[in-house]
Parts: C-alpha cells; sequence; structure tokens
C-alpha cells in the first residue's frame, strides 16, 4: 500500500512538473507582456525598462530556471497589475473559492446520489424520468447561464438575496446553489447508470434468489459495489468545480480564485495567471491522488497488486 | 479472393431497423433542424443588418411590435437578426471544433493502438496531462495572451476533448483486432491503412456517433462560456454567448437579451444530449 501511493506520489509531481513547464513555454512564447501591460504608445525604453525590470529580457531557458528555483522557494513573483507578492494576491483568494465548492460539492452529493439511486431502484418509473428529465437539463444548461436566471429570479424579481458580492453569508446562497445543481445532474446520472449495472451482475441476482429482503440488497450489496465507480466520478466533479468557478464566480462578482483568474488574464498579469494555472493543476493533481489512494482502499482487488 | 477479406456487412452496426422514434426524439429532431437552417441561411433571411442600430427604438420589448418580433437591445439592434447570426457563428464554431476534435482524437487513438510501445504511453501520456488541468483555464490563458482570433478559437475548442475520441478509439480498435474480420483481412495481405478505413472504422463507428452528440454540446456549451467571459467571439462578429454576456448589464431591465440567445444554446443542447441518449440506445454503444 505505501509503495502504490509513493509510486502515485511520484507520478502527481511529474505531472506537476511537466505543466508548470509547458505552461511557462507556452506563455512566453505567446506575446511580448510588457506591450500588453502598457498602453500602446508607450516608448521603446519604457518597454525595455518593463522587460530589464522583470528579467523578461534574458532567455527563455533562463528565465525558466530562475522562475522554478524561486517557485520552490514559495516565490512566484509579483503582480504586474499592483505590485504586490503574487503568493499574497493568489492565497487571499483561496478561502472564497473553497467555501463555495466545498459546500457546492457536498451538496451536490446529497441531492444527487440518493436521487439517482432512486431513479435506479425504480426504474423506468414516472420518477426516474422526472429525475433523468432533470438531469439531461442539468446537463445542457451552461453554468453561467444558470446563474444568471437565479440572478434574475432570486435578486431582480424577488428581490430576496443580492446579486454580487462576498460580504454576507447570504451573497454565497446563489453561487452554491448555481455550482450544486449544475454537478448534482452530472451525480445522479451516474449514480443511476452505476447503479443499474451493479443490480445486473450475478451476484444480485443470487442474493435476490436467496430470499434477501430488497432494501438490503440495495444498501448491503449494490450500494458498496456501486461507490467504486462512484469515487472516479465525483473526482470528475471536484475538478469540474475548479474549472466552473471561472465561469460562475464572475458572474456573482464573486471574489474567488476562478475571477482573479479570468482578471488576471484580461489585463495579461503573467505571474498572477502562471500562479494560478500551478494552483490549479496542484488542486487537480491532489484530487485524482485522493482518487487513486480512495480507489485502492475500497477496491481489494487494486491493493493486492 | 476479395470476397473472403470483405469484412461483415460494411454498415452492419449502423443499420436502423424501422421502428417508430418517440415523440420527444423527434421533437429533438425538429428542433436541430430549425437551428440548422437558421445557421445556414441566417445571412439571407434575417430580417436586418445584425448590426444595423435604431436609437429611436431602443429597448423595444419582444411581441410588442411586429417589425422587431423579439424586440430590440441597448443600441436599438433587432434580437431576431442578431440570433440568427449568433446561432450560425456558435454552431459553425461547434461544427468545426467538433470535426477536428474527432479527427485528433480518432488519429492519435488509432496510432497508439497500431504502434503500441512508447507512441502509446507518449499519446495516453499526453492525454492524462491534458485531464489535468481544466481545459477552460488553459483556454483562457491562451486566448488571453496570444490574442483571440476566430482560427484559434476554432482549433481550441476543438482540442477540448479530443483525449476521450483517443481513449475510445484505441479501446475500440485493440479489440476489434482480435476479431476474426481484421485477423483474417490481415492474413490475405490487406494493407493496414485499408483494415482500419475500409473493415475496422464502419464496425467501431457507433460508438465514436455517440461521442460526437456527446462532444457537441460540450463544444456550444464551452464556446457559449469563453465568449461570455469576453474572450471568445469578439465583437462586431456575435455568438451566443456574446448575446448572453451582453444581455447580462440589463437583466433588471431588458430580460429578453439574455433570454432568448440562453433558450437558443439550451434548447439545441437539450436536443443533441437526448438524440446522443436516443442513439446510443438504438446502436447499443457503450461508452468506454
Amino acid at each position: 500500500m505505501t509503495a502504490f501511493i509513493l509510486a502515485r506520489l511520484i507520478r502527481a509531481l511529474a505531472v506537476l512538473l511537466f505543466t508548470v513547464t509547458l505552461v511557462f513555454v507556452v506563455l512566453r512564447l505567446s506575446g511580448d507582456p510588457a506591450q500588453q501591460m502598457l498602453s500602446d504608445n508607450a516608448g521603446p525604453e519604457a518597454l525595455a525598462a518593463f522587460n530589464a525590470k522583470w528579467g523578461l529580457d534574458r532567455s527563455i531557458p533562463e528565465q525558466y530556471l530562475y522562475y522554478v528555483a524561486n517557485v520552490l522557494h514559495g516565490d512566484f513573483g509579483v503582480s504586474f497589475a499592483d505590485g504586490r507578492d503574487v503568493f499574497t494576491v493568489v492565497s487571499e483568494r483561496i478561502p472564497k473559492t473553497l467555501v463555495v465548492t466545498i459546500s457546492a460539492f457536498i451538496l451536490s452529493i446529497v441531492i444527487g446520489v440518493p436521487a439517482g439511486i432512486i431513479a435506479a431502484v425504480r426504474r423506468e418509473s414516472a420518477l426516474d424520468k422526472g429525475v433523468m428529465a432533470a438531469a439531461v437539463l442539468g446537463y445542457s444548461v451552461p453554468n453561467f447561464l444558470l446563474g444568471l436566471v437565479f440572478i434574475f429570479v432570486f435578486a431582480v424579481w424577488l428581490r430576496v438575496l443580492p446579486s454580487s458580492g462576498s460580504s454576507t453569508w447570504n451573497h454565497a446562497i446563489l453561487p452554491v446553489a448555481t455550482f450544486a445543481l449544475f454537478n448534482a445532474a452530472a451525480v445522479a446520472r451516474f449514480m443511476r447508470s452505476t447503479l443499474i449495472d451493479v443490480l445486473a451482475q450475478p451476484y444480485i441476482a443470487a442474493a435476490r434468489a436467496d430470499g434477501i429482503p430488497h432494501l438490503e440488497i440495495v444498501l448491503r450489496h449494490a450500494l458498496p459495489n456501486a461507490a467504486i465507480p462512484m469515487v472516479t466520478t465525483l473526482g470528475f466533479v471536484a475538478g469540474g468545480l475548479l474549472g466552473g468557478s471561472a465561469l460562475i464566480e464572475p458572474v456573482f462578482s464573486w471574489p474567488g480564485l476562478g475571477s482573479g483568474f479570468v482578471n488576471a488574464t484580461n489585463t495579461g498579469d503573467l505571474p498572477v495567471v502562471q500562479a494560478m494555472i500551478v494552483l490549479f493543476t496542484a488542486f487537480m493533481v491532489a484530487i485524482n491522488l485522493i482518487v487513486d489512494v480512495l480507489y485502492a482502499v475500497l477496491n481489494p482487488k487494486i491493493r493486492k497488486h | 479472393m476479395t470476397a473472403t477479406t470483405s469484412s461483415r456487412p460494411a454498415r452492419g452496426t449502423l443499420s436502423v431497423q424501422s421502428v417508430r422514434m418517440p415523440g420527444s426524439i423527434a421533437l429533438c429532431c425538429a428542433w436541430i433542424a430549425i437551428v440548422v437552417t437558421i445557421g445556414i441561411t441566417a445571412r439571407w433571411c434575417a430580417p436586418y443588418d445584425y448590426t444595423h442600430q435604431d436609437p429611436l427604438a431602443r429597448f423595444a420589448r419582444p411581441l410588442a411590435s411586429l417589425t422587431h418580433l423579439l424586440g430590440t437591445d441597448y443600441l436599438g439592434r433587432d434580437v431576431v437578426s442578431n440570433l440568427m447570426i449568433a446561432t450560425q457563428t456558435t454552431l459553425m464554431i461547434a461544427l468545426i471544433g467538433s470535426i477536428v476534435c474527432a479527427f485528433i482524437g480518432t488519429s492519435l487513438g488509432l496510432l497508439s493502438a497500431h504502434f503500441g510501445g512508447w507512441i502509446d504511453n507518449a499519446a495516453m501520456g499526453f492525454a492524462d496531462a491534458m485531464a489535468a488541468v481544466p481545459f477552460i483555464i488553459v483556454s483562457l490563458s491562451v486566448l488571453a495572451f496570444f490574442g483571440s482570433s476566430p482560427l484559434l478559437f476554432v482549433f481550441l475548442v476543438g482540442f477540448a476533448s479530443w483525449e476521450r475520441y483517443a481513449r475510445l478509439t484505441r479501446g475500440l480498435v485493440i479489440s476489434a483486432k482480435e476479431e476474426g474480420y481484421a485477423e483474417a483481412a490481415r492474413i490475405v495481405g490487406v494493407p493496414p491503412m485499408r483494415i482500419y478505413l475500409r473493415h475496422m472504422l464502419p464496425n467501431i463507428a457507433g460508438p465514436l456517433i455517440v461521442q460526437f452528440t456527446v462532444n457537441f454540446p460540450e463544444i456550444i456549451l464551452l464556446e457559449s462560456g469563453l465568449s461570455f467571459l469576453g474572450l471568445g467571439i469578439q465583437p462586431p462578429e456575435t455568438s451566443l454567448g456574446l448575446m448572453v454576456a451582453d444581455g447580462r448589464s440589463y437583466l433588471a431591465i431588458a430580460w429578453w437579451l439574455a433570454a432568448f440567445p440562453g433558450a437558443v444554446i439550451v434548447l439545441t443542447t437539450l436536443s443533441i444530449s437526448l438524440l446522443g441518449d436516443y442513439l446510443r440506445d438504438r446502436l447499443d454503444a457503450r461508452l468506454l
């Protein structure tokens, strides 16, 4: 088990390093940050001074080594926009994003898993069709549009919730609801199909022939087996929440990583963008690592290898 | 000799028995047909030039007058005309993007399955790395720093989930190789390229088509998302996502600006998803 986790850990670090390198090279090749930050009529001396100040006049391999060495010391550079330390700029946004994504993640499991189980057990019933219709609809509505619909209904029309900002707990309700409903649809859909697959297995038929009550078959025999593929799906959902934050947070002006990232790309704030991509990748790699380890814990077949 | 090399009836997996399709699927097909027709004919059928501004008729409510059936926006532009052109743009991007995606993914999957070894490892490793970063994050930064051009944009959305095609094709080809017809064709000396394209592709087309119906709405959503954030299609061009973004600021006084393009996005992605589900059941194609 330790060897397994160690191997996964090394692999995760390799993916992280690969991504950091790729992002660095692509972003450095993508144009002139000086041109982007300064106005169009900045003179050549101003551009040269800017490049010299941020070390952008050196060769790319040199800049890369310099960057990696600094990152390993926790130094992600300084924001082009306001000269503040990137580490501070980025890390003060992390709690905001975690609050929304973690509550949405829990909520989507609480809604999606029971809905999927009911749909699978009562297959082809009106309840199943209702749940599946809601799930397909949730799949087809762009998440930012769902956010706008919520703003329209609850802020503009009913005037019961604030539309943007983050000063009170009430401000978190709409972003969390948007995230959660969107992902609950995906969770319900996967839960249903996974459970239907498991219920078709021979050992379920054997349990049924043995006269074990239906409820017990579902709870004791089917669900634990359905949990294994569900872990992978939940990993995808968690990853999707991170990507989704770039779309949903700006809708609600929620000052988390997502809207910070969109702002930084709009202003061409290279150090911030770079640090955020590294952070997003680190989160994703961590999620995948957790999924792999959970998978091994839950599934004895893998654990033995 | 050619008779023995030919595989099962070439389009066996795609043959459609004459079973009546359910009403909901017929509705989906009807909507898709309408949207496609609008997409093709938008430039000729739009009642106004979509950029034409009429400052005296700003914020006209929908259905209030026959001249602007779905109302006008904050510059007095006709919403119907804008919607038609936007639908065209979004569909074009999604279509080209989906084809690019299917082509890249299928080719890499085929190469992986054919050569195996380090090529397989490299392709699958690349696929893993792609899945390690949320794609919208990658596309936002690429568009921001390279500058958004329509060509870059189309290829970028096309790059979004090629790895799923690659994994799918790789798995299908590896298992198809074991089947009698591929083996038979190989033994009598049919060149590999011909085996893949002429014999194997028709047999594995079902799951790939279903993947296409999953991928297409996702690309529509990605396009509208990126345009919504202002990094996709740039004005004066227009797209459904851009129209929603435009309408966002006027939610309190002119709900129709965001509502109509939003409805077109939802109905279109919904129709294609439902059609895809139906095809999956009919073709009995399980996605890997």
